[in-house]
């Protein structure tokens, strides 16, 4: 417990610094530093004694990270910046969580996830310039045309399988952008506004203030992103637990075992293709109404790419291994632009020497355990 | 004699042709309720395809197929599955990363319940039916080879070869199916190895119920211990059925094994 907390605080105030950091020195120093560090952690075996404690505690992270979100949040009450990249690393990751789904367990790899999002942003934006349909409805109704649109892949990716089935969502992701680009009542390329989040009569792109401290109008859309990652966590989580989770790692590694006993193929991949689908829209819709703005340029394949490459970086089917994967790509890329176009080289160095290091990403899956602290009927 | 034996599974006129190649021949062929079949035949005479076209894998060209009367020419490899028919793999299909359990539960996969709402949401429940499933799979392990069911929660990449085919077989029984087929279980296992698991199969066998079993296998000592009755196959046809010693007397076995002097 000792261990877990000693880490909690100093990663949460390592996150403090770096998203506060403005000098290149703070920014340059700190990147070294989590070198130095991850490099002394190898040799001490770190990892391997994290995880045993967490092991013992299994609901810690759960509460460090709700915790280390609003503490980060109100250390940063009034910096807008600092809490767009904060929710943005949330969105990031409700995104992610998505992805993992299809990618982690049923094993479709999604190139078009931005495509998805993109469609949630878009759908955001109609209903909430054109409709009196209440914002979190609109959420709601975000993830399931996302869903919807995404099921006209459905059919080409259960027909293909591995490599193939990636085709098939890159090309839908290009396709996205550029009827995005062509079409005019959707905005073309220079896109369309959105109005803010409206929750219960409340204008939340509206500042407020508390007890004389002015607080940024990105607190409650962190506050929203908060549940929202909750949510899906909990829905993956459960998902991955569950004789669910099972039949769709039966299906990635096995599709002919699979069927062989009984399991629905085609269903497990409709399943968890829809299902990613829907957080992803859902997420999208919410980061249209933060940014107040959506345009194609926004929902590009590179960006596809950003959201496979923190799937795989975090350790691909591990729900926990999302989140310190978002903030590394989101905010790394940010807080390095003092080193103007090399930001990407450096960044690029970054996630390569990570992956060299921990070929399975930051926090490989671990075995399941359907309860963990409690096998059950076990035998022993 | 009033044991009229009754077919539990019956193939008539069984062709599949894959292009110009055809694997199975108008195959015509019945398995007994509660009998060891033997399969034989040398390497590439339709063995396994007709495993394949029972179990739903390959849709016959023509002919057909019924198990306990009912016609399974058809059916998916689920639909089959859901008749209480279950198979092994000539190479291992195990997931590796998954547990023991894991690979054993999805065996059982048509008594569990995979409602979306009841996995996600009604944890409660589900670890009851949780709990009854690792027991279920705690008793089979224990039943067949007691030093397994400590491995229970162990990924499966961990265990010898020998552990792995008894996993593979494990999950084929759990669902306590009416006919198992077994393809070539000695394969990449020592002589006394595939000995020892056949001998764990039986005992399941007496202690459970006695299910049918096709047996697919070269080694032909075991198919001496373990049939009643063999039928072997060469080019997709069926050249020669009877006892051990009737099959290994056969001249048109000895001419497809040996060749013809």
């Amino acid at each position: 417990m000792k261990l877990l907390i000693s880490t909690f605080i100093l990663g949460l105030l390592y996150s403090i610094l770096l998203l506060g950091s403005e000098s290149q020195a703070e920014v340059g120093g700190l990147v070294i530093l989590a070198f130095i560090v991850s490099l002394l952690g190898k040799k001490m075996g770190l990892m391997d004694r994290l995880a045993s404690a967490v092991q013992e505690f299994p609901k810690f992270p759960a509460y460090a990270t709700v915790a280390g979100v609003l503490i980060t949040m109100v250390v940063f009450h009034n910096s807008h910046f600092a809490l767009l990249m904060l929710a943005t690393v949330l969105i990031y990751s409700i995104v992610c969580l998505g992805l993992n789904i299809q990618f982690g367990y049923v094993g479709i790899v999604n190139f078009a996830g931005a495509a998805f999002f993109g469609i949630g942003s878009y759908t955001a934006a109609i209903l909430a310039t054109h409709t009196a349909v209440p914002h979190l409805v609109i959420l709601l109704l975000a993830a399931c045309v996302s869903a919807l649109i995404g099921s006209i892949l459905i059919y080409p990716v259960l027909r293909t399988r591995g490599h193939y089935a990636a085709l098939v969502t890159i090309a839908f992701g290009i396709l996205f952008r550029n009827f995005l680009e062509v079409n005019d009542t959707l905005g073309g390329p220079q896109g369309m506004k959105i109005p803010p989040l409206n929750l219960f009569g409340w204008n939340l792109s509206n500042g407020i203030e508390i007890l004389g401290h002015e607080i940024s109008f990105y607190i409650p859309y962190l506050l929203v992103a908060l549940i929202l990652l909750i949510l899906s966590f909990t829905i993956t989580r459960n998902l991955e637990r569950s004789w669910i989770g099972l039949s769709m790692d039966m299906v990635r590694t096995d599709e002919i075992a699979a069927s062989t006993y009984g399991v629905n193929v085609a269903h497990w991949k409709i399943v968890a293709f829809t299902l990613g689908n829907l957080i992803a829209g859902m997420a999208g819709a919410l980061y249209g109404m933060m940014t107040a703005y959506v345009a194609p340029n926004n929902f590009t394949f590179a960006d596809s790419l950003i959201l496979v490459s923190i799937v795989i970086l975090g350790g691909i089917g591990n729900p926990w291994g999302i989140i310190p994967a978002a903030a590394i790509v989101v905010i790394l890329p940010e807080k390095l632009q003092f080193i103007q176009e090399y930001r990407f080289l450096l960044y690029a160095i970054v996630v390569i020497l990570i992956l060299l290091f921990r070929p399975d990403g930051l926090l490989p899956r671990r075995i399941r355990e359907y309860f963990p602290g409690n096998k059950g009927g076990d035998p022993k | 004699m009033s044991q009229a034996k009754k077919q539990i599974l019956a193939a008539t006129n069984l062709t599949m042709r894959f292009g110009g190649v055809t694997a199975l021949d108008s195959l015509s062929m019945h398995v007994n309720e509660g009998e060891v079949l033997g399969l034989l035949g040398p390497n590439g005479s339709g063995k396994t395809t007709f495993f394949n076209v029972i179990t739903g894998l390959y849709r016959a060209t023509s002919g057909n197929v019924t198990f306990r009367g009912k016609d399974l020419t058809d059916a998916s490899a689920q639909e089959v599955y859901r008749e209480a028919i279950t198979r092994t793999f000539q190479r291992s299909r195990l997931s590796l990363p998954l547990t023991v359990f894991d690979n054993i539960a999805i065996g059982d996969n048509r008594r569990l319940n995979t409602g979306l709402l009841f996995n996600l949401f009604r944890r409660k429940e589900f670890k009851q039916e949780y709990d009854r499933e690792v027991d279920q799979v705690n008793q089979l392990l224990l039943t067949f080879n007691p030093k397994l069911a400590n491995k229970i929660f162990e990924p499966v990449a961990s265990l010898a070869m020998i552990d792995r085919r008894r996993i593979e077989i494990c999950r084929a029984l759990i669902s306590e199916p009416d006919l198992l087929l077994l393809d070539e279980p000695s394969a990449g296992m020592t002589h006394d190895e595939t000995v020892e698991v056949m001998d764990d199969i039986l005992q399941v066998r007496s202690k459970i119920k006695p299910f049918t079993i096709i047996l697919i296998e070269h080694e032909m000592s075991l198919i001496q211990r373990m049939t009643e009755r063999c039928i072997v196959l060469n080019y997709g046809k069926k050249i020669a059925e009877g006892t051990y010693d009737e099959i290994v007397n056969s001249p048109e076995v000895q001419v497809a094994y040996l060749g013809q002097e």
